[in-house]
């Protein structure tokens, strides 16, 4: 595959959210607002290249009965640093994703691309991964919550173009569901346009 | 390509692996300390600057701990164990003259448990502001507790608890609860009793 296609493959063909389906908890809990969904999928992308960099760097070392708990703790560190610096410099958002952020570790998206592509392959491709992955989560949780926060407190990042209240449904939780099912399905549906 | 997995190899990877990741985080943390603590002392300095009228001397160097007594202090066990529970006062001061004390006020009956919040009383007892500090109540509901979201906070401004009933409409009380949000706007309320019982006693020793 070239570096490319590596890179852009999670945007679209196997966006992580859209497709693969895999870290629904942040996904359905932070997108209350288009600026959650951005640093949440922002401090996941950083964690993703960081965390793919480093184990297909040390994947070499690793005996594979004990990569699992080798991953994890090189993935926790990340996630630790991350965690600490948003504290530091964007406390009001640290504030508004709160456990969330410290649960990117258990974030299935984090081990399945160590475990399904830095343990296999080069470095610099695996960080290539990690950041087209992360782009495609960011740009999925943005999307999901612009349509949440547009629809459910008629704003966008804060800004309201129109008066009005909107429809409180879709900040709550069952919100967030409705949201992803029908973005899932216009996003499938372009998909399948395209491939054909 | 990967090692075998003996124990001896395995020991070796994670003992270097953690201590890596050890180092890493270490200096990471000295490195945002200061800056975390800075961020969490600057939040309560413009809490007070919201809540108080103006002032020239620095409220966060003279603040006073004090802690919670009778009722509120069993509650209060009971609601969280460890934490210290103590409210605490920032006096504010123009030319040498007092011009409000600013106090740090909770409440554990939040919808989804603590809030926080800052309320600025003028020296006769008068409420002048309030400014939420933290809260994790329903985004769309409850959080209209922040002034920016919604009036609700404002019906409390130039009010003076002794003749202003600090309970929701509901329960006869003089405070229009937030719609759908009668919890939070009784937690509300909650907080605002408790800065103002504490602040009368404050006064009267």
């Amino acid at each position: 595959m070239s570096k490319l296609g590596i890179l852009t493959k999670g945007i679209f063909k196997e966006n992580p959210i859209f497709v693969l389906v895999l870290g629904m908890c942040p996904t359905l809990a932070t997108t209350t607002s288009a600026i959650n969904g951005m640093g949440m999928g922002a401090a996941t992308m950083f964690v993703l290249m960081l965390s793919n960099l480093f184990i297909s760097l040390v994947a070499g070392i690793i005996p594979d009965k004990v990569r699992i708990p080798a991953y994890i703790v090189v993935i926790a560190a990340f996630v630790t640093m991350v965690d600490l610096s948003m504290a530091a410099y964007v406390p009001d958002l640290h504030k508004s994703l709160g456990v969330f952020i410290p649960l990117i570790v258990v974030n299935c998206i984090v081990l399945g691309r160590a475990e399904a592509f830095a343990a296999k392959n080069k470095p610099f491709d695996s960080m290539l991964d990690g950041i087209g992955i992360g782009l495609g989560f960011t740009l999925g949780l943005t999307l999901l919550g612009a349509v949440r926060e547009l629809l459910g407190n008629n704003s966008i990042f804060g800004i309201k173009p129109l008066e009005g209240d909107g429809m409180l449904i879709f900040v709550l939780a069952p919100g967030a569901f409705l949201a992803l099912g029908y973005l899932m399905v216009l996003f499938n549906k372009l998909k399948k346009r395209t491939s054909s | 390509m990967a090692k075998e997995s003996t124990l001896k190899n395995m020991v070796l990877v994670l003992t270097l692996i953690t201590c890596v990741a050890a180092a890493l985080l270490a200096a990471v943390y000295g490195l945002t300390k200061e800056p975390i603590e800075q961020a969490g002392v600057n939040k309560v300095n413009a809490a007070i600057q919201d809540v108080l009228p103006e002032f020239d001397n620095n409220p966060f160097e003279e603040k006073m701990e004090l802690p919670l007594e009778g009722a509120a202090a069993v509650q209060s066990i009971l609601y969280r164990e460890s934490a210290p529970e103590s409210l605490t006062f920032y006096p504010a001061a123009k030319n040498g003259e007092p011009v409000g004390m600013a106090v740090e006020t909770f409440t554990n009956q939040g919808f989804s448990g603590r809030i926080t919040l800052m309320v600025g009383f003028l020296p006769d007892g008068t409420i002048n502001k309030t400014s939420i500090i933290s809260h994790s109540e329903t985004p769309g509901l409850g959080d209209k507790i922040d002034a920016s979201k919604s009036n609700f906070s404002k019906q409390f401004e130039g009010q003076n608890p002794a003749t202003f009933k600090l309970i929701v409409k509901k329960d006869g009380g003089d405070i229009d609860a937030i719609t759908a949000s009668t919890i939070t706007s009784r937690a509300f309320c909650d907080a605002m009793v408790r800065a103002y019982n504490a602040y009368i006693l404050y006064k009267l020793e």
